[in-house]
C-alpha cells in the first residue's frame, strides 16, 4: 500500500514543480485528444442528427452498426490506421506513421461513432417532442436539423465529453500508431504504460492521478460553459 | 448565439496554435526500430542526447519486440534496425531488406525467480539443467509468449532441455504475450520464474521478492546488432542520416559511452563493435 502514498506524493510534486517533461506530455495529450474530438464532432454531430431525422433504406441496420462501433477496441482501430499509414500501406507515401497526426486520425475514428450514436439519440428525442410544432411552422427534417442541434446543445456537450473521455483515456491506438516516441508522440497514457513496464508502479499511478485531474479540468470547464450559457439564455 | 460561437471558435484556435509549433518542430530525424529491452534499460535516454548534440540529428526510437521491429523495418517504417536475435537479423539482410549487419554490444540473459526458489535452481551454472528442474517441479514459469528476441531465446533453451512447453501452456507454463516489464510484473505477482535480459532486470523497480537465480552460463549470451534498412528496397528511408548514426554508435566514441553506462552502479551493456576496416 506504500505505492499509493508514493503515487500521490509523486503526482503532487510533479504538478507543483510543473515538471517540464510532464507539461510537454500533457500538452500533447490535450492537443491530440481535443483535435480528434473536434473532428469527430464535426462529422458525428451532423451524421447522428441526420440518422435521427431522415428515413432511408437500411437506416436501422446502420444505426445498430453505429452503436456497436461505440465499443470498438482501440487496439483494433490502431492496427487499422497503422496498416493504412505504414509505408507498405495505401497511404504510406504521406509518411504520417509515428506522428501526432496519425494519433489524431486514430482517435477521430474511435470517437466519431460515439458522438454520432449519442447525437442520434438526443436528436431523435427532441424530434419526437417537437416534430408537430416544427412541421406546422413548415420545417421538415432538413430545416429542423440545425435547429435541433442548437436546441440540444447542452445535452450534446455531454456527448462530446463522452468522446473526449474515450480519446484521452485510451492507450491501445496511440501506442500502435504513435510509437510512444519521447518528445514526439508520448502522451499521458503511453507514459503510464511505459512506467508500468519499467516496474515503476508509483510513478505510473502518479501519472494516472494527473490524468484524472486533467479530465476533471476538462469536464469542469464544459460544466461551467454550460451553466453560464443556460443562465444567459434562460 | 453568435457570441458563443465566436468564443468556441477562439478556444479551438487557441488549442491549435498553442501546440502546433512545438509538436512539428522540423529538425532532421531518423526512426529506429528497436527492442523494449534497450529502451526500458534507459540506455537510449543516456546515449541519444550525446549523438544529437554532436550531429543535430534526432533519433526516434520505436520500442517493440524484436519480431515486430523486424516487420516494421521490412515495411519501410524505420531507417535503422537495432535488435537482438542474430539469425533473424541475418535473414533480414539476406532477404534484401537491410545492408550489412554489425555487432553493437552484448549483455546476458538471467533466470529470475522468487527467493523461495521452489524448483531449487539457485547457483546452477547450467541453464538447461535449471530449465529441466523448473519443468520437473512444475513451478510457475512466466514466458513472454510474444515474438521478441528474449522469447525466441527462451524457446530455444526449452528445446535444448527437451521440454515441449506448448503442451503445458496454461498450467505451470504461462505466456503473458507482453513486454519484458509486464512479464516481470506478472512473475513478481505470481512468484514465478522468468527469463529476462539483464538490463531490463537492473532497471526494473517492482522486483518484490524476485532475484537473479541463474547467471553466467555462456549459453545466456545476448548479442545486439544494428542494420541499415535498404534504400534500394525503400527509397524514402533516410539512408545518409541513418548511416551517420550507425557509424557513430559503432565508433570508439559511441562504444565508449555504452561501456560507461551504469544502472545502480552496475554495468548493463558491453560494447563489442569491431573496429572499422579501412
Amino acid at each position: 500500500m506504500n505505492d499509493f502514498s508514493t503515487a500521490f506524493g509523486t503526482a503532487f510534486s510533479l504538478m507543483i514543480n510543473l515538471d517540464s517533461a510532464l507539461v510537454e506530455i500533457v500538452g500533447l495529450s490535450l492537443h491530440v485528444s481535443l483535435t480528434a474530438v473536434l473532428f469527430a464532432a464535426l462529422i458525428g454531430l451532423p451524421v447522428g442528427a441526420a440518422m435521427a431525422l431522415f428515413r432511408f433504406p437500411g437506416r436501422s441496420i446502420i444505426s445498430v452498426i453505429l452503436s456497436a462501433l461505440m465499443g470498438l477496441p482501440p487496439v483494433v482501430v490502431g492496427l487499422f490506421v497503422y496498416l493504412l499509414l505504414s509505408r507498405a500501406g495505401p497511404f504510406g507515401v504521406l509518411g504520417l506513421l509515428f506522428s501526432p497526426t496519425a494519433m489524431i486520425i486514430a482517435q477521430t475514428l474511435l470517437v466519431t461513432p460515439i458522438i454520432a450514436a449519442l447525437t442520434r439519440q438526443v436528436i431523435e428525442d427532441l424530434w419526437n417532442e417537437y416534430e408537430d410544432q416544427l412541421r406546422s411552422l413548415g420545417a421538415g427534417p432538413a430545416r429542423a436539423l440545425p435547429t435541433l442541434l442548437w436546441d440540444g446543445r447542452f445535452s450534446l456537450i455531454t456527448t462530446i465529453l463522452a468522446g473526449f473521455g474515450r480519446a484521452s483515456g485510451e492507450v491501445g491506438a496511440v501506442m500502435i500508431v504513435g510509437g510512444n516516441i519521447d518528445h514526439v508522440t508520448r502522451v499521458m497514457t503511453t507514459s503510464i504504460a511505459l512506467e508500468v513496464s519499467k516496474g515503476d508502479l508509483a510513478l505510473a499511478l502518479g501519472l494516472g492521478i494527473i490524468l484524472i485531474f486533467l479530465s476533471i479540468g476538462v469536464s469542469g470547464t464544459a460544466f461551467l460553459v454550460r451553466r453560464m450559457a443556460e443562465q444567459r439564455h434562460g | 448565439m453568435t457570441k458563443h460561437l465566436s468564443i468556441i471558435t477562439m478556444l479551438i484556435g487557441m488549442i491549435f496554435t498553442s501546440f502546433s509549433h512545438t509538436t512539428f518542430a522540423a529538425s532532421p530525424y531518423i526512426t529506429v526500430a528497436s527492442t523494449t529491452s534497450t529502451k526500458n534499460s534507459g540506455l537510449y535516454d543516456y546515449l541519444l542526447p550525446e549523438f544529437t548534440r554532436q550531429t543535430g540529428i534526432d533519433v526516434r526510437i520505436i520500442a517493440v519486440g524484436t519480431g515486430q521491429a523486424i516487420r516494421l523495418a521490412k515495411a519501410g517504417d524505420a531507417d535503422v534496425l537495432l535488435v537482438h536475435h542474430k539469425s533473424s537479423e541475418l535473414a533480414f539482410v539476406a532477404e534484401g531488406y537491410g545492408l550489412n549487419r554489425l555487432d553493437v554490444m552484448y549483455n546476458d540473459f538471467v533466470i529470475i525467480g522468487p527467493a523461495s526458489d521452489p524448483a531449487s535452481i539457485k547457483n546452477y551454472d547450467n541453464t538447461i539443467e535449471a530449465f529441466k528442474s523448473i519443468a520437473a517441479s512444475k513451478a510457475v514459469f512466466m514466458s513472454r509468449g510474444d515474438d521478441s528476441g528474449t522469447y525466441k531465446k527462451e524457446l530455444s533453451l526449452w528445446q535444448q532441455a527437451g521440454i515441449d512447453v506448448k503442451s503445458h501452456s496454461g498450467t505451470w507454463y504461462r505466456e503473458t504475450g507482453s513486454g519484458m516489464g509486464a512479464t516481470l510484473n506478472t512473475a513478481s505477482g505470481m512468484g514465478g520464474y522468468t527469463l529476462s535480459d539483464r538490463a531490463t532486470w537492473l532497471k526494473f523497480s517492482n522486483k518484490g521478492d524476485l532475484e537473479i537465480l541463474v547467471e553466467g552460463d555462456p549459453t545466456l549470451f545476448n548479442q545486439y546488432g544494428i542494420i541499415l534498412v535498404s534504400q534500394a528496397r525503400h527509397p524514402h528511408t533516410k539512408s545518409t542520416l541513418a548511416q551517420t548514426f550507425i557509424d557513430w554508435i559503432t565508433s570508439p566514441d559511441g562504444q565508449d559511452l555504452i561501456d560507461r553506462y551504469r544502472i545502480d552502479g552496475q554495468r548493463a551493456f558491453f560494447a563489442n563493435a569491431r573496429p572499422k576496416i579501412q
